[in-house]
């Protein structure tokens, strides 16, 4: 098992960390919706941005039309 | 000690220059087939101009609301922003996972959780359901296509974390059991996982006859190198900015 390393540099995990890494999970699973599977629904710009991103979504390997 | 903030934004920061640098390597690299199956694509759609008339394709294709030149600048916003979110995700995990990975080493830690997000996230999904280029693909399944890929990636981090735990089990279960012994063993829970979810998730094949194999071979190799490329440099960017040798701030013991 691990020693307890003196070198680990992260913060002690506690509720506030919790709520603060949780919204942040939220923030960057929306805007990876936004370049992955959204179709105007979240963006507000039609399928603009959906058209936009289209060669990117094909190489990033996600599912398009 | 780091805090939670200056961790996060070492990972939105990586993941930019990692999705930039993803970005240039499609851009070389996936371009030209994305080009080339658009020509099928739009070959193939000359010749049936009677069926499904006033679908959202067809007005595209007469009027695109983006040009192909905007569609290859917007590749950068997508993978740069997808980088982003990866790297702020990654961050996260580095946070919440760290103190259980057995290793001293930050920058180890970092290059290992890049290895098992590739792993579940990219390799999985991979296998199972390759990408396909423009021209491959039933619009009437694209709902079904989605919810299994993002099953397979669901998967494939549950693969990883099984592999993980089986072989941390193995590990407190017989106290003299080699490397290899622990390694086996967390490989056969990794590949148990998957094989099982491989067999029922459903086969989902829509790559026309007529569609080149050569174009679809090189399609795919260059998706796979773009994914890879923008993982490996998340995992190296973000190993680096987490290498205590690389601040000048002290680190204080936790």
């Amino acid at each position: 098992m691990a020693a307890p390393a003196r070198t680990i540099a992260v913060p002690a995990i506690s509720p506030r960390l919790l709520a603060v890494a949780l919204l942040s999970v939220g923030l960057m699973l929306l805007l990876g919706y936004l370049v992955a599977f959204d179709q105007g629904a979240v963006s507000q710009s039609g399928m603009y941005l959906h058209e936009l991103m289209h060669d990117g979504r094909h190489l990033l390997g996600v599912p398009c039309h | 000690m780091r805090t939670f903030g200056s961790l996060l934004v070492r990972g939105l920061i990586v993941g930019l220059f990692a999705g930039l640098l993803a970005g240039t390597f499609a851009y070389v690299m996936g371009e030209p087939h994305i080009d080339a199956a658009i020509a099928i694509e739009e070959a193939g759609a000359a010749h049936s101009h009677d069926h499904a008339s006033g679908d959202a394709t067809q007005a595209a294709e007469e009027e695109p609301l983006v040009s192909r030149d905007g569609q290859r600048a917007g590749l950068f916003l997508a993978t740069s922003l997808y980088g982003v979110a990866l790297g702020g995700m990654f961050a996260v995990a580095f946070t919440l996972l760290r103190r259980k990975l057995p290793t001293s080493s930050d920058p180890y830690a970092a290059l290992g959780l890049a290895a098992a997000g590739f792993i579940g996230i990219v390799l999985v999904p991979f296998l199972k359901y390759p990408p396909n280029p423009p021209a491959v693909g039933n619009p009437d399944t694209i709902t079904r296509r989605t919810v299994t890929y993002l099953l397979t990636l669901v998967i494939g981090l549950l693969a990883v974390w099984a592999g993980v735990a089986a072989s941390r089990w193995a590990d407190r279960l017989v106290d003299r059991w080699g490397v290899v012994a622990r390694l086996a063993v967390g490989a056969a829970a990794f590949l148990a996982t998957i094989v099982a979810a491989y067999l029922l998730l459903p086969a989902i094949n829509e790559v026309p006859g007529s569609f080149p194999a050569t174009l679809l071979w090189q399609f795919r190799f260059a998706s796979l190198g773009t994914q890879a490329t923008l993982w490996l440099l998340l995992g190296l960017g973000y190993a680096a900015t987490v290498d205590p040798r690389m601040s000048r701030q002290k680190v204080v013991a936790a």
